[in-house]
């Protein structure tokens, strides 16, 4: 049985099927009714579950518990410390770190978030908050947000995040000091002469292949990026995709030169291109990209598939890929993006995906 | 003391509760004194820093009013989701 977290405009939906044996997917419940689930995700360590979630009236908050279809128990933070003038905003990820409790959250406005208590409560990361305001970040369209953590796998010091719109930051104290990873990276954005000394840099998604761990794959606003020497710098590999523009991003855990992206036409068309659905997949480190549609919408689609709207779980050629789009579908595939089926249809507008 | 009257679900993270008796000279203070007592409805009305949310309405004897308006001991107020949040 696969269960699959899809944070939608109106609530959570947890969705249970059997794709291998073929038994469809169906709704088991609809957590947090009304409120927009910025992401959904299961630490696969201790089972439990955790929601970031906002109330278009009563704000947002990170909610957890060890069975989605009962109750829900509100986490001490993440908030900014009192006295300031900053309010949290959206929770835009959540993963767990490389220690025996340890997890970090990603937020609007840009900041990190730890806990080492299972996610029960959480801290600021004090020194990158310190490089955000005198950085001077600028946030993009979707608002100032760090929404990629990449931990180092076996290693707690280490870790990489990516920020829209302040590029990749990357401690190896366990987040005592940073440095940015900018080297490659192009904001076509901005006027030719503004773009050696911005820091104005749009990460869309991050993912670092674990295998492999000095290697990241990045989809950033308007070209995807490959860095072989732990985010420090930053090279080119949209030939063979119909756009470099996109949001969300997935490895192959077992195959480091493994990436899957879902195009969109430009940022200022954010539909799939050619009026179709495609998922591109390379396996050879973004030299060439593969186009996967079988079973996908093949005309007259216009899907925006957002930033966390992509997970997958298990690894190589049985890897199970989940997808959803703002018009409400979810697509899935069995046997690593080769072939696709209709997961469900109708939800509300899909903000993540996930498999628990 | 000052009279905060909740719908849900605010309420309902209030002891489920709707009426409530509370000290306090400022909209801010009265709200604060509800979370003490009902540490469940923190950051649901005052953010963080202690500012009532955008798309919540707060309502002083049927006034709407902000985290720093005066209260007195006889005065009511509502908390109500504003119509423009959602």
């Amino acid at each position: 049985m696969t269960e699959l977290l899809v944070g939608t405009k109106k609530g959570l939906f947890v969705l249970r099927g059997d794709p291998q044996a073929g038994e469809p997917f169906e709704i088991a419940t609809r957590a947090f009714p009304g409120d927009v689930v910025e992401f959904a995700m299961r630490d696969p360590r201790t089972g439990r579950y955790f929601a970031g979630h906002t109330s278009g009236f009563y704000g947002p908050r990170l909610m957890y518990t060890d069975d989605p279809t009962g109750e829900w128990i509100q986490a001490e933070g993440p908030s900014f410390p009192e006295g300031g003038d900053v309010s949290l905003e959206r929770i835009w990820m959540i993963r767990p770190g490389e220690a025996d409790g340890l997890l970090y959250a990603g937020v609007a406005p840009a900041a990190l978030f730890t806990s080492t208590n299972d996610g029960e409560s959480w801290s600021l990361n004090e020194a990158l908050w310190k490089e955000h305001q005198a950085g001077d970040w600028q946030p993009g369209a979707g608002g100032l947000a760090l929404h990629s953590i990449c931990p180092w796998p076996g290693d707690p010091q280490r870790l990489a995040v990516g920020v829209s719109a302040a590029g990749v930051w990357i401690t190896e104290d366990g987040g005592q000091t940073w440095r940015t990873g900018y080297a490659g990276l192009v904001p076509e954005y901005m006027p030719e002469e503004a773009r050696e000394d911005t820091n104005a840099l749009c990460v869309h998604n991050m993912h670092r292949a674990p295998t492999r761990p000095e290697r990241l794959f990045m989809q950033f606003h308007g070209n995807v990026y490959r860095s072989d020497d732990e985010g420090s710098s930053w090279q080119e590999i949209k030939a063979g995709l119909p756009s470099g523009f996109g949001f969300p991003l997935v490895i192959d855990p077992s195959d480091a030169d493994s990436a899957y992206v879902i195009p969109l036409i430009a940022d200022i068309d954010r539909v799939t291109p050619d009026a179709r659905v495609r998922v591109f997949e390379t396996r050879d480190a973004g030299s060439t990209w593969a186009a996967h549609g079988d079973g996908l919408p093949s005309n007259e689609a216009y899907l925006t598939v957002l930033r966390q709207a992509f997970g997958s779980t298990g690894q190589g050629p049985d890897m199970q890929l989940y997808f959803g789009a703002t018009s409400g579908d979810v697509f899935g595939s069995p046997d690593a993006g080769s072939s696709w089926f209709h997961v469900h249809e109708r939800l509300a507008p899909v903000t993540s995906v996930r498999v628990a | 003391m000052a009279v905060v009257l909740l719908r849900a679900p605010l309420s309902q993270r209030a002891g489920n509760t709707s009426d409530h008796d509370l000290p306090g000279s400022t909209v801010g203070e009265v709200l604060r004194e509800l979370e003490r007592r009902h540490p469940p409805i923190v950051g649901w009305i005052l953010d963080e820093q202690g500012r009532v949310r955008p798309h919540v309405n707060v309502f002083v004897n049927g006034e709407r009013t902000g985290e720093g308006s005066a209260v007195e001991p006889s005065d009511v107020l509502h908390v109500l989701p504003s119509i423009s949040g959602g």
